[in-house]
């Protein structure tokens, strides 16, 4: 195969462009999806200052490398899990990385700055490990760009991920999370705004970027994610786009341009209802917010009870 | 050649030459699902794996859900 631009042989094929590159193009390509992403939903500018949700693997380690080709100025934040040989692997990772490009780190760890790790939040609150994680990793980058003064907090989910969390979406028809679905989400009282540049690239590609500029990223899976839902909805939609090539990036694409729209204003009612929790001034409906009471109830040092009963 | 496959991490030993796409197929891997290095090198799907390659088919699917 040859490269679609300038005809030197080619190191990876994209079935959904029906072409494909050589190294140099490549990277081109993906710099160019991420600028046009940056642009369609007016992420943000070159004045704002954006901090990169980083876990080690090749999304966000790629995001933060495009972000600063692009010129832009992005500082990461790592959150440590505490999953094990996982986590340190991956906070290994994120490390070299930053201190190879000369970047601004931060890192939070669960064990240490809030006394527990994913898997003992997940079997003390009988929630899904993902679930528990999601939620601290949510209220933790939230916290962080505010206190740091971060315009936006970029995290690396790509074409791949969204199109899997459509499909779950929609399979339920959540009004709510079908509104909030969308690659930017605005800042409102005390929450930072959220963008994901990622969205016109598959993870293949973010791979290939990584492989390509000799970024090495957790490839390791996070040992929780088994029997995770999306890994059957990606796998469903993997079927589907071997079949019928550009079937995610469409799905998605018409989902952003044509479907949101009708369930905007489905994601927003709660606004009104929102004060300050009483244990970290996060807005949240209740006394305290849901990371405060995850995890006085897996801790157990605030004798705090809301949300769900065991 | 020898085929590197991950999550769980094994090797396979398969006679060659052969091209990336029947490799594929052989084993029975959705291309969309991973990416194909030969000899450390990133190569497209219609690439032919000489006898003594070395080909890790390095899985690019992440799982988490947040
Ligand atoms: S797979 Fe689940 S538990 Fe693991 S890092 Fe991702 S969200 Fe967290
Ligand atoms: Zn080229
Ligand atoms: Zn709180």
């Amino acid at each position: 195969m040859k490269c679609r631009r300038c005809r030197q042989p080619a190191v990876i094929d994209l079935r959904r462009h029906n072409a494909a590159f050589c190294s140099d193009c490549f990277l081109h390509h993906c710099r160019e999806q991420v600028r046009r992403a940056i642009s369609e939903f007016s992420m943000f500018g070159p004045e704002d200052r954006i901090l990169v949700a980083v876990s080690g693997g090749k999304d966000s380690l790629a995001l933060w490398h495009l972000l600063r080709e692009l010129g832009y100025s992005a500082d990461g934040l790592y959150i440590g899990l505490g999953i094990g040989g996982y986590s340190e692997e991956s906070e290994i990772r994120t490390r070299a990385f930053a201190d190879d490009h000369g970047l601004t780190l931060r890192v939070i760890s669960l064990p240490e700055d809030h006394g527990y790790d994913v898997e003992t939040a997940a079997q003390r609150t009988r929630r899904a490990p993902c679930g528990a994680c999601g939620l601290s990793k949510r209220h933790l980058f939230n916290r962080a760009a505010l206190d740091g003064g971060y315009d936006v907090v970029a995290t690396g989910h790509n074409l791949d991920d969204e199109a899997a969390v459509l499909l779950g979406n929609v399979l339920h028809w959540e009004p709510g999370y079908l509104g909030r679905q969308y690659p930017v989400l605005p800042a409102t009282e005390g929450f930072a705004r959220k963008v994901k540049p990622l969205v016109r690239l598959g993870e293949r590609e973010m791979a290939a970027y990584c492989v390509l500029l000799g970024i090495e990223y957790q490839v390791e899976e996070c040992p929780m994610a088994e029997g995770n839902r999306h890994l059957g909805y990606k796998e469903v939609l993997n079927d589907l786009e071997a079949r019928s090539p550009g079937s995610k990036a469409a799905f998605l694409a018409s989902f952003f341009s044509r479907g949101h729209e009708f369930f905007r204003d489905a994601a927003g009612g709660e606004q009104e209802a929102l004060h300050g929790c009483v244990e970290c001034g996060s807005p949240t409906t209740g006394e305290v917010c849901a990371f405060c009471a995850l995890r006085a109830r897996v801790v157990g040092d605030t004798p705090v009870t809301i949300g769900r009963k065991d | 050649m020898k085929v590197l496959l991950r999550n769980p991490r094994r090797e396979l030993e398969i006679e060659g030459p052969m091209v990336a796409d029947v490799l594929l197929r052989r084993l029975d891997i959705n291309p969309e699902t991973v990416l194909i290095i030969c000899d450390g090198t990133l190569v497209p799907r219609d690439t032919r794996l000489s006898d003594d390659a070395e080909v890790e088919l390095r899985p690019v699917i992440s799982g988490g859900a947040a």
